[in-house]
């Protein structure tokens, strides 16, 4: 076994004879010992390649399709170790939408009067709050992706992107339980206070649909914020106000109809949640503004947002531990 | 036998300082350079050599420059060098978690890295969730884990705790746990970090041999980074010495250790470091002195040499020790514990700032030496470790003829009292 220990040679072959032609061959003309080696490497390929960059478009779904254990433990861990240690524990998936309705009862059915769609209130804020909660819920999770999960991503490489999707997936257990809230008091409505004055017809079939439509929504917002915070995170701190800014923009304690103004009315009618919420609503209580247009826009939104947020973030995820 | 990786002249550029106003300037800059006017990065010219202790003019720093090597399958290569001459980096990159600057990496088969065990381990959780949690970020599925479950329980030896929330746990349960997951992980190649430093020594001895029967029982390569000289030494055969983000020597690993320590400042005499307070204890400052020597004057066979130890205790500790190990060429020749001396200490250890100080004894051969000194509650794990602090020098300076020549075999030098009689 022959060993080189100057610095011009660095290769440690344990064959002399390969040691020789490499230290030879990288003095004299770099270009050709690649080739030698290239033409070595042939029988057996290389399976991994570090580059400096990726493709703008290479994202490797495949890896992603691979992690999927990973995927789902997380997103049991998430569900698992939200209420630790709490008396209450996933009763407050309840208490916290019940509360916010009273509280949009008092202020914006009581005080401010805004109407309702002529449906009763509670179900009208409830139908809102299920929905805005998942989004915001997701939302405000993804997009500290990068910075929350430093610790674990400077250490270990496995796709970034599990991260947000498990929050996604897992946040769909809370909306889940909301939405059986808002069944039951769905119920109660139909049966004993009203009975038979909710006009729920087959456009509810579309929920699943709309909370894919949600879930894409968030996860596109949260993993483009994510990317662009890593650097600089002015952004972060302005996306927490600007959720609860958005809210007002989204029918959630007002009805699209309440806006005769024609302009305006376009206007909220861009949001991309708007039609989402209105959608559920009509299907689900008969009151809302239903139109298929409005829908394939929001999933043309989404599906634009989801493409341009996974490049980039794809993008982000190799270097931003230099950076965050 | 085949190259299981290349690196192909790999360099990484670090950007120094905060990030604020000024960086949104470079990064206009850099944009408008290399999108709209086609050029090369701006700032990829202008970086310096990554040398901690000399302070540089520009922002830009060359982590790692011009990395170019290739290691075989199924061999063990050491990494080494000083603290920052980028032996994290290179593994970070190669463990992509992040991308290099220029330059290729390309490897054959899956690459699986030990950087830090215990990472993604959540508090909340028990030690068998955490062995999926962990396993699957590591790269591995639920059946994979499922199936080793039980191998991984036993070599880790938390078998008792295993349904208990980790964070009950003591650090060194974490390390073993964490380590016996990722030793159990089937990638070709194996990236490791410092994970040895923690864990007392059966569970090192007994790492060690998992690593040593990954390599050469199943053909795996394992890259290994650590400033500990005697587990390098045991697990390496060949090493790659960085300096200053370069690549300073390769080759045989005894050869590369014995430059590495040549090349250790001997001159420093002390250091110290600033209270960490997430440990309960923490070493504050080390230094050698030497009896009536100034620092600058070099160390003679017969000098009385004074170790001075400083630390802090944040909380009153029981059951800790402070440990010192003298190496020379990485082999450990005695180890010796402050509570030795004070057996009261083991009870129980004020809280705020110690200062604790021994001679070394009179015996050693010239040569350079090396020291590890800890603090740590045996059995149960280190707090506080400092490897390889300081390197000194003993020489032989009053070489009085045949009567001292050093050249004698063995590790020290005894004055052993021989009595001749006749007859």
């Amino acid at each position: 076994m022959r060993t080189t220990n100057n610095a011009s040679s660095r290769s440690l072959e344990i064959s002399t004879t390969r040691n020789l032609d490499d230290s030879k061959s990288r003095n004299l003309d770099d270009s050709k010992s690649r080739n030698l080696d290239d033409s070595k490497s042939q029988n057996m390929e290389w399976t991994t390649v570090i580059k400096p960059k990726e493709k703008l478009l290479q994202v490797d779904f495949k890896e992603l399709w691979r992690y999927r254990d990973l995927t789902s433990l997380f997103v049991r861990r998430n569900i698992t170790t939200q209420y630790k240690q709490t008396i209450l524990g996933p009763l407050w998936y309840i208490i916290q939408p019940t509360i916010t309705v009273l509280m949009y009862m008092v202020v914006f059915g009581g005080i401010a009067k805004i109407p309702t769609d002529g449906l009763p209130q509670p179900l009208f804020y409830l139908s809102g709050v299920c929905l805005w909660q998942y989004f915001s819920d997701c939302l405000n999770k993804t997009s500290s992706t990068f910075v929350a999960n430093a610790g674990i991503f400077g250490k270990v490489y496995f796709p970034r992107m599990v991260v947000p999707i498990s929050t996604v997936v897992s946040n769909l257990l809370r909306f889940g339980i909301q939405l059986g809230l808002f069944l039951v008091v769905y119920a109660i409505y139909q049966i004993w206070v009203i009975p038979g004055q909710i006009h729920t017809n087959w456009y509810a079939l579309l929920l699943p649909v709309l909370v894919l439509m949600l879930a894409g929504l968030s996860l596109g917002f949260g993993i483009l914020f994510s990317s662009m915070t890593t650097k600089y995170r002015d952004l972060q701190l302005m996306l927490d106000y600007f959720v609860r800014l958005w809210m007002y923009a989204t029918p959630v304690v007002w009805p699209l109809s309440t806006i005769t103004n024609a302009k305006l009315h376009l206007a909220m009618s861009l949001n991309p949640l708007t039609p989402i919420i209105e959608a559920f609503k009509y299907g689900f209580l008969g009151a809302g503004e239903f139109s298929w247009g409005g829908l394939a826009y929001s999933f043309a939104f989404t599906v634009v947002l989801l493409a341009v947020g996974v490049v980039l973030f794809n993008r982000v995820q190799r270097t931003f531990m230099d950076t965050v | 036998m085949a190259t299981a990786i290349e690196f192909n002249n790999i360099s990484k550029l670090y950007r120094l300082g905060m990030v604020g106003t000024g960086t949104l300037a470079h990064d206009m800059k850099r944009w408008w350079t290399m999108n709209i006017r086609g050029k090369e990065d701006p700032y990829l010219t202008i970086g310096e050599t990554n040398d901690r202790s000399s302070k540089g003019t520009s922002d830009y720093v060359w982590a790692l420059k011009d990395i170019d090597f290739k290691v075989e399958q199924g061999d063990v290569v050491g990494i080494i060098g000083k603290n920052g001459a980028g032996k994290s980096t290179l593994l970070k990159i190669l463990s992509k978690v992040t991308a290099p600057t220029t330059g290729t990496i390309r490897a054959r088969g899956r690459i699986g890295s030990l950087l830090e065990v215990g990472t993604g381990f959540h508090p909340e959780m028990t030690g068998r969730e955490n062995i999926y949690m962990n396993g699957a970020i590591l790269g591995m599925t639920k059946a994979e884990i499922t199936k080793k479950l039980d191998e991984i329980v036993d070599f880790s030896g938390c078998e008792r705790y295993i349904d208990t929330p980790v964070k009950r746990y003591s650090s060194g349960m974490m390390v073993r746990l964490g380590f016996s997951v990722a030793a159990h992980l089937d990638p070709e190649i194996l990236v490791v970090d410092e994970v040895l430093a923690v864990g007392d020594a059966e569970f090192q001895k007994k790492a060690i041999g998992k690593m040593q029967d990954v390599s050469k029982g199943e053909g795996r390569t394992v890259l290994f980074v650590s400033h500990n000289m005697a587990s390098i030494k045991a697990l390496c055969r060949h090493g790659v010495l960085l300096e200053n983000g370069r690549v300073k020597c390769a080759g045989n690993m005894e050869n590369v250790i014995d430059q590495y320590i040549s090349q250790s400042d001997l001159s420093i005499r002390k250091r110290n470091w600033e209270v960490n307070d997430s440990k309960p204890a923490c070493i504050t400052g080390i230094e050698i002195q030497v009896e009536g020597k100034r620092t600058d004057q070099l160390i003679d066979m017969n000098d009385r040499i004074k170790i001075v130890v400083e630390y802090y205790i944040k909380e009153p500790l029981k059951g800790s020790n402070i440990s010192f190990v003298l190496y020379k060429d990485a082999i450990p020749l005695f180890s010796t514990w402050d509570v030795d001396s004070s057996p009261e200490l083991l009870n129980y250890r004020e809280k705020g700032y110690h200062r604790t100080e021994f001679y070394l004894t009179n015996n050693l051969k010239p040569g350079i030496y090396d020291m590890r000194i800890d603090i740590g509650i045996p059995n149960r794990g280190t707090i506080d470790l400092k490897e390889s602090p300081l390197q000194f020098e003993i020489r032989n300076i009053l070489t009085e003829g045949s009567r001292k020549s050093f050249t004698r075999t063995g590790l020290f030098q005894f004055s052993i009292k021989w009595t001749d009689t006749n007859i």
